[in-house]
């Protein structure tokens, strides 16, 4: 078990969300998403030169801006 | 009367719900954001009438962009709630539903995308999910309309339910255990559009898939347009059109007022459509023979692209590339747009989180985004000269729009937040809806350029006439004529340009200029002053400050590009 940002993972690896970190207005933001601690997140791909990480919650696809992955650590094995 | 509204996170289905219900055509995409203003309707409920509104999409009733405050002001206007819910992704889409269900207002659930519910693999109980949330759930099919009636018949069932205002994290504890009770999802095999989805945002192949995608469109509507040019329209209007003009003209008189107003010069006892300047030659045949065939395949491919769901998968290959210039991947939608018409293309800027981000990508759209009837005008004109020409107006415009942007990204205020959007799976565009779609687009260009166009025309000959202009040139002389290396008379044409661009273009085409002036001419045309039309929402958007801001940057940027331009060619 270790803990890693979203930006991290490799691509196709799955993790459980462990904890948002930022403001109030991200969080929240996110969180209207559906990425909320305790959720299984599994990350598709990662565009080129610290582009945006694209991940599947559930049914939904959902791409984040590199800043905003950063911001998201995960649980992997 | 009685307020309902549709209420529910972007990209469920609203719009097309609302089409459906109220009869009015609205726009509605496979991309969140669709809707960024909000439109009323009446509708028959038994046998009173009631307004419908269509709310733009919102994710929480805490907004996060300028489309969710509208969304969130509208919430306090209406009588009852359609909480519309996307089926396949019911945990994500409860948490507003819940939200909404402490709003103390009558509440009632569509469960839309319920036929895709099906080949997902997902079973929902609507039954139990009614008996949860105390409020009527009904399963809907909004692209078929399967499912509306009984949505329609149930409204008068729909109930203030019992709940009180919660924290998130308790809503998300809630929307969880809901879910557990009443859906389950089987495991299904990827399908073709799972693959082109890995493909599309795998980030070399979908960096190629995006390149041979927007090359492909740009021959399509290239094809698609000069087809309908060579083999309808200007078949109809040198065999039938001119010949009755003709017989006008013989009728008016060459050289009279009314023939000079309407029919304009002839060349050697021709109509010469690019050149007669009349309303009824040139004024009709740049709308109708020129703009109206560009704008059909632009808008025809656009729609195809918006209802499979492609723009947002470009948005993420296109981010780091915007981030540079003060913005994120998603404002390829308003430049998108923009290519259509710069004034839907501004309001689509209302998706971006804050105003900086709006600010610049306003700004940039009205300074270095053609629109599609600027872009008939340059390609049918300057392309005659030569297709390198052409490429060189595109060229420069979109080195002035990168320039513009990297420079506003140092001087504006403020830091551009991230991307986030959620994707939307890829569909198989609907044919009725694409149509409908793109006939709003097409109407919508017709009621209100043509009239304004027609009337440019008239408004130049008579000054024409009158020899009003001769005082303005001479006044402006200088700098069109040292700086941009211009005829005189280009003045007239770049003036018109504040009515409407393709207008502007069309009166470039008798003045007989070089192919290094129609360059110099057409690219100062389109940075310079943004027409009327899109300067009005300018001030709506931005207001008068930045409007004024984003109108010097303009005028400026248009100095310099075309002094530039002059002499570097």
């Amino acid at each position: 078990m270790k803990l890693l940002p979203l930006t991290k993972l490799e691509a196709h690896q799955t993790g459980i969300i462990k904890e948002i970190q930022g403001g109030r207005g991200r969080v929240a933001r996110l969180n209207a998403l559906g990425l909320i601690p305790g959720k299984k997140i599994t990350k598709v791909s990662a565009m080129m030169m610290r582009g945006p990480v694209v991940v599947r919650l559930d049914n939904t696809e959902i791409a984040l801006g590199f800043g905003m992955a950063n911001s998201i650590i995960v649980e992997v094995k | 009367m009685k307020t309902i509204l549709l209420v529910g996170n972007p990209n469920v289905g609203k719009s097309v719900i609302f089409s459906r219900l109220t009869g009015i055509k609205v726009i509605a995409s496979n991309y969140p954001g669709t809707t960024v203003g909000f439109t009323k309707g009446e509708m028959k409920l038994g046998d009173e009438k009631v307004l419908l509104i269509d709310v733009p999409g919102s994710y929480t009733l805490e907004p996060t962009c300028k489309a969710e405050e509208v969304a969130c002001a509208m919430l306090k206007q209406g009588d009852l709630i359609i909480n519309v819910v996307d089926a396949t992704n019911l945990e994500r889409h409860l948490y507003l539903t819940l939200q909404l269900l402490a709003q103390k207002k009558p509440m009632i659930v569509a469960l839309n995308f319920w036929d895709e519910t099906k080949h997902r693999g997902i079973k929902i109980d609507a039954q139990k999910l009614e008996e949860i949330l105390q409020v009527p759930v009904v399963p809907t099919t909004a692209v078929s309309g399967e499912g509306l009636n009984t949505l329609l018949s149930r409204i008068k069932e729909a109930r203030v339910p019992d709940k009180d205002p919660k924290a998130s994290s308790e809503l998300w504890q809630e929307v969880g255990a809901i879910t557990a009770q009443v859906q389950t999802i089987t495991h299904r095999h990827h399908t073709f559009w799972d693959r082109l989805n890995e493909a599309t945002v795998h980030p070399i192949f979908g960096l190629f898939i995006g390149v041979g995608i927007m090359y492909l469109v740009f021959r399509l509507i290239r094809f698609i347009s000069e087809t309908l040019i060579n083999f309808l329209l200007d078949p109809f209007f040198n065999h039938i059109y001119a010949p009755i003009l003709l017989k006008l003209s013989s009728v008016l008189r060459p050289n009279s007022f009314f023939h000079n107003i309407l029919i304009g010069q002839l060349f050697a006892g021709r109509i010469d459509f690019v050149q007669s300047m009349g309303v009824l030659t040139t004024g009709i045949y740049v709308e109708f023979g020129m703009v109206l065939p560009y704008l059909f395949s632009f808008y025809l491919l656009l729609s195809v692209l918006e209802d499979i769901g492609y723009l947002p998968r470009l948005a993420i290959q296109v981010d780091t590339l915007f981030h540079r210039i003060g913005l994120h991947g998603y404002s390829i939608i308003p430049m998108f747009l923009g290519m259509g018409c710069n004034v839907p293309g501004i309001l689509a800027t209302r998706i971006l989180e804050t105003r900086r981000e709006r600010f610049i990508a306003a700004t940039l759209i009205s300074i270095g985004i053609p629109c599609a009837a600027l872009q008939a005008m340059i390609i049918g004109l300057v392309g005659e000269k030569g297709g390198n020409y052409v490429a060189i107006v595109y060229l420069t415009l979109f080195l002035v729009w990168l320039c513009l942007g990297l420079i506003l990204n140092l001087l504006v205020k403020g830091f551009s937040p991230d991307l986030v959007i959620e994707m939307p799976p890829y569909r198989l565009p609907r044919f009725n809806l694409l149509f409908k779609k793109l006939w709003i687009r097409i109407m919508g260009f017709l009621i209100e350029a043509a009239p304004i166009v027609l009337a440019g025309v008239f408004v130049v000959n008579l000054l024409y006439n009158f020899k009003i202009f001769d005082f303005v040139t001479e006044l402006t002389a200088p700098v069109i004529t040292k700086l941009f290396g211009l005829p005189k008379t280009a003045i007239v044409a770049i003036l018109i340009g504040f009515l409407r661009k393709d207008v502007a273009v069309a009166l470039l085409g008798p003045l007989n200029l070089s192919a290094k002036q129609l360059v110099v001419a057409s690219t100062v045309l389109a940075i310079f002053f943004p027409c009327i039309a899109t300067f009005t929402v300018l001030i709506k958007e931005l207001g008068v400050k930045d409007t004024i801001k984003s109108t010097i940057l303009m005028l400026a940027t248009s100095l310099i590009v075309g002094s530039l331009l002059n002499l570097v060619l």
